[in-house]
């Protein structure tokens, strides 16, 4: 096996791995404002894909436009979701909240599979479906896109919550909620606000990776497994440590399929983050946990 | 007293009426099907069939004249529920025979409930350990996993490969294929110089393409179905440019197969039953009749495509009835016997003889290598 098959090994990896990582960075930015594991993530990237590939099919209004009105429907469903799910139980405990977004999950995937059936999908690709060769390795133009998009929107999230009010107000409720309502933050405000960013960053996600492998109702599941592990490599609570694990996890994957076992491909990424989380529980990039006197 | 006398004649009246409206209980066929859950892309339109058989059969005045009654329920797709249905069929309903289930795992969870309670059982699913060994009162209809690989085999044989590599989903289908292309495949004298795998939820199979791209394998077998890689795996073939030859399960043999492998999927190959080539069988098959009716019946009642799996509920169906009629019979135990007596019998999936050893009936021929030509499923010569 030569250069080029670990080259593509690399590639298939990394392009996997961005969307894990998409999906993991969902996840972090609710976990930071509310400390709940949101477990709905999942479904907002496949609502992203489905939307999509419906809205184009209904309206015939073009890929651009659907693709646009599908990452907006999706982030009204998470506002919606915020609003009437969990905000009323917002008093219970994180580990209710959570079981709370587990039923969410079930519900919306029911509802969707209602709608729109058991069948599975497909999104044409953004630009061809004809594959680039290079140094033997072959790059389809929508890895491209996904590799693009996710380097856009992790440099945007980073500019939002360094140089905007918002940005920087969620991050005041990440460190201390009662503090942030003192200096006048709309606590509620920055919980509805970091749903619907979540939702936006899943859905685009799930946008950019339908073309290359299809969606149906519950592809949610795994999506969402996969980028909750992402977290934990990355360390549970750090952006860019989510899409740093996402794609460890992508390219691990990868390898151990092409040089290991494809029968035990899951089973090796698992295993060595088993065996991370036992060498360092606060993954790669979180900090330890600090107790505060 | 006289009132009581009144009273006890409008009963009967009412009673007699009522038996003279129905001069005897209806038949009563029972049917397992996974009509939701992931299995229902099967066992919708297997349901779907059976709605159309029981009308049919009761337009035309019903069976040994009396009413054909269908009693489906729904598994979910689940073994559990699958086990309640056969209790509640053979317990409650008290039915003569039993179609289904839809899936290989579920028939073979309650078809030890079958031969204990002596009632026939037609499974839809296409497993070959369902009835080898053969068990006395289980039956099914799809074509065998075996027959596929042999007419795979003989497609290569014909093009002179004699190196493949195999790519097969981590599930009971999959495997179940893995298996017969491993023990099948050496007798036939062709060698499998590499056996990836990949789990029925992946959504990229680049890195075991890649290896097999690195061997000198001639061909390239994948076994699995739509839903769970097949057209993923047909797509990243393209994108690798990997030139050799593809084929893949008869599980992909549908529609919707087309629609999600695009353009990537022109040109691969696969055996396939009949019905979604209808149009193209010669009108001196014998199953040209048989397809092309059930094929205008399906879609004119239900207004989408007809897929195998209905026409695997259709030949359950049709074969019990055909062996009711043979005995003048709904007791269970003469539909088993004459089912084992059924030849020649033209169905959807092939021309079907049974024999106390052979409880499915077809062979090889059951299957015609077809492949994607512009779009749409052809034979291929």
């Amino acid at each position: 096996m030569g250069f080029s098959s670990f080259l593509q090994f690399f590639i298939s990896g990394v392009t996997m791995g961005s969307i894990y990582g998409l999906t993991a960075l969902g996840f972090t930015i609710i976990f930071n404002t509310t400390g709940i594991i949101n477990f709905a993530q999942g479904e907002f990237v496949m609502l992203g894909g489905l939307l999509s590939v419906f809205f184009l099919k209904w309206f015939q209004i073009g890929l651009p436009l659907s693709v646009l009105l599908a990452v907006l429907a999706t982030s009204v469903i998470g506002a919606a979701i915020e609003r009437f799910a969990i905000r009323p139980v917002r008093g219970g405990s994180v580990i209710n909240l959570i079981l709370v977004t587990i039923g969410i999950s079930i519900f919306v995937r029911g509802l969707t599979m209602l709608i729109f059936g058991k069948d599975t999908f497909v999104l044409p690709h953004f630009s061809g479906d004809l594959p680039l060769t290079f140094a033997g390795a072959a790059i389809m133009p929508q890895s491209i896109w996904i590799l693009a998009v996710t380097l856009l929107l992790l440099l945007a999230l980073r500019l939002f919550f360094t140089k905007t009010i918002f940005g920087k107000g969620m991050l005041a409720c990440s460190y201390d909620k009662k503090a942030s309502y003192l200096v006048g933050i709309g606590v509620n405000g920055m919980v509805l606000l970091s749903f619907v960013i979540s939702a936006l960053v899943g859905a685009i996600g799930g946008v950019i990776l339908t073309p290359v492998t299809m969606t149906s109702y519950d592809v949610g599941i795994m999506l969402g497994l996969k980028g909750f592990s992402a977290c934990i490599i990355g360390g549970l609570g750090n952006p860019f440590g989510a899409a740093a694990g996402g794609v460890i996890l992508g390219i691990l994957e990868s390898f151990g399929a092409g040089l290991v076992s494809s029968a035990y491909k899951d089973a090796i990424a698992f295993c060595i983050l088993l065996i991370l989380l036992f060498v360092k529980p606060s993954g790669l990039f979180g900090l330890s946990k600090i107790e505060r006197v | 007293m006289k009132q009581v006398r009144y009273l006890v004649l409008a009963i009967m009246a009412v009673l007699f009426s009522f038996t003279t409206l129905w001069a005897e209980d209806p038949i009563k066929i029972g049917a397992v099907l996974s009509v939701t859950g992931p299995a229902s892309p099967l066992g919708e339109p297997e349901r779907n069939t059976a709605q159309l058989v029981q009308e049919q059969i009761n337009a035309k005045g019903g069976l040994l004249g009396r009413k054909l009654e269908i009693i489906v329920y729904d598994d979910e797709s689940a073994v559990d529920k699958a086990l309640t249905a056969a209790d509640k069929l053979l317990k409650k309903d008290n039915v003569s025979a039993v179609i289904g289930p839809t899936t290989t795992p579920n028939t073979l969870a309650i078809e030890a409930k079958f031969d204990a309670a002596a009632v026939p059982l037609v499974s839809c699913a296409a497993g070959e350990k369902i009835v080898v060994p053969v068990k006395n009162w289980v039956f099914k209809t799809p074509q065998s996993d075996r027959l596929a690989v042999a007419r795979i085999l003989s497609h290569l044989k014909s093009r002179k490969i004699d190196k493949i590599a195999i790519l097969t989903v981590s599930d009971a289908f999959g495997q179940g294929g893995r298996e017969m292309l491993k023990a099948l495949g050496p007798k036939a004298g062709v060698e499998i110089v590499a056996d990836e795998v990949y789990s029925p939820k992946d959504t990229d199979m680049t890195a075991q393409l890649t290896k097999i791209k690195s061997t000198d394998a001639k061909a390239l077998v994948s076994w699995g179905t739509p839903q769970t890689g097949s057209a993923i795996v047909t797509k990243n073939r393209v994108q690798l440019g990997i030139t050799i030859p593809l084929y893949l399960s008869h599980g992909v043999a549908s529609p919707k197969f087309i629609e999600l492998a695009g353009s990537a999927g022109e040109g691969v190959l696969l055996p396939a039953g009949r019905l979604i080539v209808a149009d193209e069988v010669p009108a001196k098959n014998p199953q040209k009749a048989v397809l092309t009716k059930y094929v205008k019946d399906y879609e004119t009642k239900f207004k989408s495509p007809v897929s195998t799996f209905g026409g695997h509920a259709w030949d359950a169906i049709m074969l019990v009835v055909k062996a009711i009629e043979m005995g003048k019979s709904d007791k269970p135990a003469d539909i088993r016997a004459n089912l084992e007596k059924i030849k020649g019998f033209v169905g959807t999936g092939g021309v079907f003889n049974f024999s106390p050893q052979e409880h499915n009936g077809l062979d090889e021929s059951a299957f015609e290598m077809v492949s994607i030509v512009k779009g749409a499923w052809k034979i291929v010569k």
